[in-house]
């Protein structure tokens, strides 16, 4: 095999690779690097469990060759946290039981933050459009869509001018 | 919402803390099936039948051998010979010998996508390509997916060891007809003749799947001494470990399963489909083996739920008092037989009292994958029609459909469909708040209908081992068999606190695998927190029990003059009387005075009590396209009693969701040549967000007196009634009902505009 | 297994030389179809070219009183473009219906036309804009119009060696509207049983002076409808043009039964959302005028 070497930043620190010309970002990510918090659920671009940050904007790594990550950046749902401080999204999902199984939570974390980093005061329409491409099976995206909009609200405050 | 709050005399139950597993799961530190590696793991395929229904002939896998990084191949003729035995296994009981043959053929391929070899290799995509070099040479044969058409005297058979159960005599001829099942009481001729309105109609649907983000996965390990672990996902780590023994024909005691976390289930992660090949391949190859199901194999060859063809006939007196009901359905079994249409009729109509029922329903092989459990297993589909029949008396007697609901709904004392008198159920309850509900008296907007339907889920107890034991600072660890795929550890942690007096913070629950507890059955009917439950408030009640003796000891008084209160023993007579011991001391004294405090509970949990619901569903209807909006959504359940609130609610709104999907636009769709067309999340049309609203959530208490707390299950009911609950609002809003799911909007604009 | 290069050609002469000398050899700018049908076994092409570090090739550009849009851009890159989404929303709605805004964040308008399916969303609204594209290939570069790319579900008009450099729309005027609707069965992430994009113009009495309307996933390819547009122009969008279009509409539709819907619905829906689309891209065209 003819692997390709790579150069990328993943969650803030430079990381190199190896991949097959074929291999998904998410196929390196999970198998080749270890971060497996982004997860397969379809590898056809329909459920989002997958979601990464890519150059800044959310993506399916399903749906990305690693070899399109040369020289770009990477953010997955191992970099949303700042240390052990969990970003407000992800504290507003535990806070409201907005998961069951878990399996989904990743992607939606990822996408969730992506909207919030550029609208910071989401209609409940536009959380839940934002959101289409994640899918969830447990929950009937009611604690979801309420956890978003209460870590929009609790991310204005924390921006609002002392 | 989130703070702590005193309810019922409780101090820990009925509160929504963070559950301990939550960390992990919102920062991707969790391992799931596929996360989980193993040193020196090989990677597997499997070959799939692209035929519905051929003989194998020959199987040549020496090309695949042949290639390098190849390590193993096997084929059903690397399964022992086995023998007939079912196995009962939480909602589904299985023959073993179908297990095998469904993890692996061996003379027929019996629906597309069936497994017919597996190979190990050292990189998925020589795996893949290994799999792709094996050589099968079938002889197609005739394939049936309907379930009338293969009850026809001509069809194609499945398999010619199957004879009809439940009819008798013994019927002399193999059929596809795997299960005949009848009850009912009284004369339902005479009483419909005699009866103010009759309503009949046929309804029918194509088999759904469960729609678990995660794919199946596993990684197993069979050493040469014969013993052997597997790492996977599922709903039940002891199922795994006894479908798995008993297909390769081992001891339990050699397999040892580690559950990882499982990224849903909701009925179809109770059996095996990859296990049982993992380790075949793992011997031959003497190295760890991974095998995971693509999103693709999920759909072709895990098991669905069954379609239905339903036929019901229903008559109420001029007063809305209903006096007869026959129901008779068929169900897709499959590939192999299933036993789901025991609850369907069970629970067809159960839930009212009719003196004259006659309930018959029908097992049917098909060349599909094998049916297998899905949320309250057999009932969604047979209380679509039945509820949908009520709602048509209601509209032709003018009465209220709650009104209709109330008028014939059965009460604690009632017998059940079995004839067994019903426990302390809370069926009029929920039909009471969803009248007072403001939703229900809401006004609707143009082109908007208001359905409404009610149904009920038998729900379950069962065998359970929980232990509970403390640390030597007074910490709580609790640890059961029982897989959490929906805040379950949660649930557990409040209810060994509440026991123990202690805080919800100092209580820690883990899932440990089938060499470090005692058997567990599933995660499924609705039972963990019910059965489960119990076992883990046994051995806490057995710790406080054990916490009083040792403090009556340290402080020499006798055990009757200590009591438990606030996490502390304190005493109440003798020398001592007054002084209080906290239990962080205890548990630190206690190690070298009696030993550790411990305690483990081992119960065949009896007393669960079936669960009710009411739904309330807005839709409105786009009568030039067909488009069915659902607007606004009330789940109204008897719980007996909410644990953790936020997780029985979760439980409410994602069953609501799987149900609105099921009655909208969820369906598997078989080309004629009998592969299936669509087999990804394109085509199967599961909800995303912005197809619904707030699922608002009533939760109505009518505690269980046979749980400590007041539990009843919650998981399984919120899936019964939705189906219904949105046709009957469609045909509200429409005027017109329709009878077949999905109501899809080509459907819908069809039924709209016969004329074309 | 056939090993498939990876390569990332930094100017257009490059990718032409990539791709002709390797007739398998497949562009790939968001990948969102090409990875896909890759992982699935549909296709293995012996070398990937990827487009996106071509300079020029991702961006909307100004051209005269047109657009350039890079064959590399991203559907949600048009919306945040103001001047664009103000002169052709109906293109840039169209554009950001094609599957989630994870998948939008990658796939490209170029794709959604080369990858030929009949279903297409942007491809109704970009041929009733009258878009055009411009074509690299071994003999240099043309221009043709959209609708000559599709020539059945899957393939292209694209000799070997081509490939699509940019997208180009024409210059907006007083009275233009545009605008595109789709049927699908949930709200989001589904392929359109019927797409309809209608692209006006109408004068200051409100009267159609011209009209182009363009289905999607009723035939073959992508259709542009001319007799619907004959049937609105010179109206006043009276109840007798909208008998006109739904007629032409119906007639022009040769859908199949298909998982995703059936002939009759097919039908139906074109009719509809034809009429529909046209009053959205009236108001547009109101407003503008």
């Amino acid at each position: 095999m003819n692997k390709l070497h790579i150069s990328t930043i993943i969650n803030g620190d430079a990381q190199e690779f190896l991949c097959d010309p074929t291999a998904t970002l998410l196929d390196v990510l999970r198998d080749g690097i270890g971060l497996t918090g982004t997860k397969e659920g379809c590898a056809s671009g329909d459920c989002g469990a997958c979601t990464v940050v890519l150059d800044g904007q959310m993506v399916c790594s399903c749906l990305v060759l690693a070899a399109e990550a040369q020289g770009r950046t990477v953010a997955t749902i191992e970099g949303v946290a700042e240390g052990a401080m969990l970003h407000p999204v992800q504290r507003q999902f535990l806070e409201h039981g907005a998961l069951q199984c878990g399996f989904c939570t990743p992607g939606f974390i990822v996408a969730a933050k992506a909207l919030l980093d550029r609208n910071p005061n989401p209609t409940e329409t536009e959380i839940r459009y934002w959101l289409a491409g994640n899918l969830c099976r447990c929950t009937g995206y009611d604690k979801i869509v309420r956890a978003v909009m209460d870590a929009a609200a609790e991310l204005r405050q924390e921006r609002m001018p002392a | 919402m989130n703070a702590p709050q005193k309810q019922d005399g409780f101090q820990v139950v009925g509160t929504r803390p963070v559950r301990p597993d939550g960390v992990d799961k919102v920062t991707g530190k969790a391992l799931y099936g596929t996360d989980f590696k193993a040193p020196g793991m090989l990677q597997g395929a499997v070959l799939r039948s692209p035929h519905p229904h051929a003989r194998i002939r020959a199987i040549d896998t020496r090309k695949a051998e042949a290639l390098p990084g190849v390590k193993a191949v096997v084929t059903g003729r690397d399964f022992p010979s086995l023998q007939s035995l079912i196995m009962a296994v939480g909602e589904s009981a299985s023959d073993i010998v179908h297990v095998a043959r469904n993890c692996l053929a061996l003379d027929k391929v019996l629906y597309e996508g069936h497994a017919v070899a597996a190979v190990a290799a050292t990189s998925p995509e020589i795996a893949r390509e290994a799999a792709a070099l094996i050589e099968v040479d079938y002889e197609v044969l005739p394939h049936v997916l309907g379930l009338e058409e293969a009850l026809a005297d001509d069809a194609p058979l499945l398999h010619d060891d199957v004879f009809t159960k439940g009819v008798s005599p013994r019927p002399d001829k193999p059929s596809n007809a795997s299960m005949r099942v009848e009850m009912g009481k009284g004369d339902v001729d005479a009483a419909l003749a005699g009866a103010a309105v009759v309503v009949s109609g046929r309804y029918t649907m194509e088999p759904v799947h469960q729609g678990y983000i995660e794919p199946h996965a596993c990684v197993a390990s069979w050493n040469a001494d014969g013993q052997a672990q597997i790492w996977c996902s599922s709903q039940g780590h002891f199922a795994i470990r006894s479908l798995t023994a008993s297909t390769l024909g081992i001891p339990q005691a050699d397999i040892r399963v580690t559950p990882l976390e499982i990224g849903g289930g909701f009925g179809g992660k109770t059996t095996v489909y990859l296990e049982p090949v993992a380790m075949l391949l793992s011997r031959k190859a003497g190295r760890p083996v991974r095998l995971a199901m693509s999103r693709e194999d999920v759909f072709r060859a895990s098991g669905p739920a069954p379609g239905a063809v339903i036929d019901v006939r229903i008559g109420a007196d001029a007063d809305g008092m209903l006096v007869a009901a026959e129901v008779d359905f068929k169900y897709h079994s499959g590939a192999y037989p299933a036993i789901t249409a025991h609850s369907g009729v069970s629970s067809a109509v159960g839930h009212y009292r009719i003196a004259n029922t006659r309930l018959i329903g029908w097992e049917v092989l098909c060349n599909r994958p094998a049916t297998k459990a899905y949320r309250a297993p057999g009932a969604p589909q047979v209380n679509f029609a039945v509820e949908s029949a009520i709602d048509e008396i209601a509209g032709k007697l003018g009465m209220d459909p709650l009104e209709l609901r109330l008028k014939n709904a059965v009460a604690p004392g009632d017998p059940q469909t079995s004839g067994v008198p019903f426990g302390m159920i809370g069926w009029i309850e929920c039909l009471e708040a969803a009248r007072a509900h403001p939703h229900w008296s809401a006004p609707l907007g143009p082109n908007q209908g208001r359905g409404v339907a009610g149904g009920y889920w038998g729900n379950y107890g069962g065998p359970s081992t929980a232990s509970v034991s403390l640390g030597e600072d007074g910490s709580v660890l609790v640890t059961t068999g029982s897989p959490d795929i929906g805040g379950s550890r949660a649930a557990m942690a409040i209810m060994a606190a509440e026991v123990l007096e202690v805080p919800y913070e100092k209580v820690r629950c883990t899932i440990a695998d089938t060499a470090s507890i005692g058997f567990s059955m599933v995660t499924g009917g609705s039972r963990v927190t019910f059965a489960t439950g119990k076992a883990v408030v046994d051995a806490a009640n057995m710790v406080k029990d054990t916490l009083r003796e040792r403090a009556a000891r340290m402080w020499g008084v006798a055990a009757a003059d200590v009591e438990w209160r606030d996490g502390a023993a304190h005493c109440t007579g003798g020398d001592k009387a007054g002084e209080s011991m906290a239990i962080g001391t205890i548990a630190a004294r206690a190690i070298f005075a009696g030993g550790p405090v411990s305690a483990e509970a081992a119960i065949n949990a009896a007393g669960w009590l079936p669960g009710f619901g009411v739904h309330i569903c807005d839709t409105e209807v786009d009568a030039e396209t067909g488009q069915v909006r659902v607007v606004r959504y009330t789940a109204i359940q008897d719980v007996g009693r909410a644990i953790h609130p936020d997780y029985v609610e979760g439980q409410m709104q994602g069953g609501a969701v799987q149900g609105i999907g099921w009655a909208l636009n969820e369906t598997y769709i078989y080309n004629a040549q009998g592969k299936l067309d669509n087999p990804g999340f394109l085509d199967y049309r599961m909800p995303v967000a912005s197809d619904v609203p707030m699922i608002d959530t009533v939760m109505v208490e009518v505690p269980n007196p046979d749980h400590p707390f007041g539990v009843k299950g919650v998981g399984e009911v919120p899936i019964v009634p939705p189906l219904a609950a949105v046709a009957n609002a469609v045909a509200r809003a429409t005027g017109v009902r329709m009878h077949d799911l999905p109501l899809s909007p080509d459907r819908v604009y069809a039924a709209l505009h016969p004329e074309g | 297994m056939t090993a498939t290069a990876y390569h990332a050609p930094e100017t257009i002469e490059q990718a032409v030389a990539l791709l002709a000398g390797n007739p398998s050899a497949r562009p790939l700018s968001g990948g969102t179809d090409l990875i896909v049908q890759m992982r699935s076994g549909r296709i293995a092409p012996a070398a990937v070219i990827d487009l996106k570090r071509i300079a020029g090739l991702s961006g909307v550009r100004r051209v005269g009183d047109g657009f350039a849009i890079g064959a590399a851009t991203p559907c949600t890159a048009l919306k945040d473009h103001a001047e664009l989404a103000a002169a052709w929303p109906g293109v840039v709605e169209a554009a950001n219906l094609i599957g989630s805004v994870q998948v939008r964040n990658r796939a490209t308008m170029a794709g959604n036309l080369c990858n030929a399916s009949p279903a297409a969303d942007s491809v109704p609204a970009l041929v009733a804009a009258n878009a055009t594209c411009l074509i690299a290939g071994p003999d240099g570069q043309r221009e043709v119009p959209v609708a000559a790319i599709p020539q059945a579900p899957g393939r292209t008009s694209l000799a070997p060696g081509e490939f699509l450099v940019e997208i180009r729309l024409p210059a907006r005027g007083v009275g233009d509207g545009d605008a595109y609707l789709r049927s699908i069965p949930r709200t989001e992430m589904d392929i359109a049983v019927v797409g309809a994009g209608a692209n006006l113009t109408v004068d200051a009495e409100g009267r159609c002076t011209a009209a182009r309307i363009a289905l999607g996933a009723v035939a073959p390819t992508v259709v542009l409808v001319a007799d619907a547009g004959a049937a609105l122009v010179g109206s006043r969008f009276d109840d007798a043009a909208f008998a006109a279009l739904a007629e032409a509409v119906k007639a022009a539709c040769h859908p199949i039964d298909d998982k995703r819907g059936t002939i009759a619905y097919r039908k139906a829906m074109a009719a509809v959302l034809a009429r529909r689309v046209v009053l959205t891209a009236l108001k547009r065209a109101g407003a503008a005028a």
